[in-house]
């Protein structure tokens, strides 16, 4: 594809990030790792123990080690900016690497980010050096305040993570994009491929995508179809789609149109 | 005389002088490779440090590692 993504100065040739979430088995996630293109995968930090072995631990990062792709952290399931900011210091402690997907959310009903929370962490993760990249929702202004504590993209949800639903709002998916002088990331919703040529329709620099991928019946050909799909939207943005009419337009010219009714002449 | 600590939720009875690398070392398989890390009441204990850091009666101590997710 052409054009390459660059966020906090890091050149991607892929627009597709992959998240790791949901995956059934590691044979799969490399599968579709291979078949997404992508080159940054989200992970997560969960305790040790419990069902999680240490072999099973370690193996995640063998699987993205041997994929040649980089490490993007998140704060998955905190509720307080404390909590997301001691997250981010431990990630970048495991993995050696200070960029990090910062989520905050509200209720682990809807998942939406608690915006609040979410500025100050980003604020004060800014200020100790990382690289933060917000989940965020599909609102401008707070997509603006992220930027100006100095997120080096944002990454507005098209809708609740793993719901599948699109992009609920492509309205405010676009005033974010062209408000945006960081990057934007589509990082929630996308149900299928045609979601994720539709946010790089709208403007986006590059989409997140997790459970369309790895809980597709058929992850590995769901990863190739999102991967093309971005592509596509990439080529089709880039094309400059025709104006919507509220009429048709014919495109086959009217001159030279044969006439069959002798009345009419 | 010995500590006790919470080690991810769980109470633990710890011989005097236990630092961070000893916690480590009590989950099995002793993960030592990229991708754990260790906070010890709310603050990172950096992996150099993991020897020298010796545990206080009552810590808290939280041991991660890296997981599918996102």
């Amino acid at each position: 594809m052409s054009g390459l993504l660059t966020i906090a100065g890091r050149e991607l040739r892929s627009r597709l990030i992959l998240g790791t979430g949901g995956f059934t088995n590691h044979e799969v996630l490399s599968a579709a790792l291979d078949a997404s293109g992508a080159e940054l995968c989200t992970v997560a930090l969960r305790r040790l123990g419990g069902e999680r072995g240490p072999n099973h631990a370690g193996s995640i990062l063998d699987v993205l080690d041997r994929a040649g792709v980089e490490v993007l952290p998140n704060t998955a399931g905190c509720y307080t900016a404390r909590d997301a900011i001691v997250t981010a210091q431990l990630a970048r402690e495991a993995f050696g690497t200070d960029w990090i997907k910062l989520e905050v959310i509200g209720d682990d009903r809807t998942l939406l980010p608690d915006a609040v929370e979410l500025v100050a962490a980003a604020e004060a993760l800014v200020d100790d050096g990382f690289t933060v990249l917000p989940y965020t929702t599909d609102d401008p202004i707070l997509a603006r305040r992220l930027e100006d504590v100095g997120c080096a993209a944002v990454m507005p949800l098209g809708s609740p993570i793993g719901s599948g639903m699109g992009i609920r709002n492509p309205y405010n998916i676009s005033i974010v994009v062209e408000r945006a002088g960081v990057p934007v990331i589509l990082d929630a919703g996308v149900g299928t491929a045609s979601d994720a040529a539709f946010a790089i329709e709208l403007g986006c620099d590059a989409v997140l995508c997790a459970s369309a991928i790895s809980r597709a019946h058929d992850p590995v050909a769901m990863a190739t179809a999102i991967r093309l799909a971005v592509e596509a939207g990439w080529l089709a943005r880039g094309a400059g789609r025709i104006p919507r009419r509220r009429y048709a337009e014919a495109s086959t010219p009217d001159e030279g149109l044969p006439v069959f009714d002798s009345a009419s002449q | 005389m010995s500590l006790s600590v919470t080690i991810n939720g769980d109470r633990r009875e710890l011989p005097a002088g236990a630092t961070v690398a000893n916690v480590i070392e009590s989950f099995p398989g002793a993960p030592e490779g990229r991708g754990v890390a260790v906070a010890v009441e709310g603050e990172v204990v950096p992996r150099a440090q993991w020897p020298n850091v010796e545990l206080r009666d009552g810590a808290k101590v939280e041991v991660v590692v890296a997981v599918q997710g996102g």
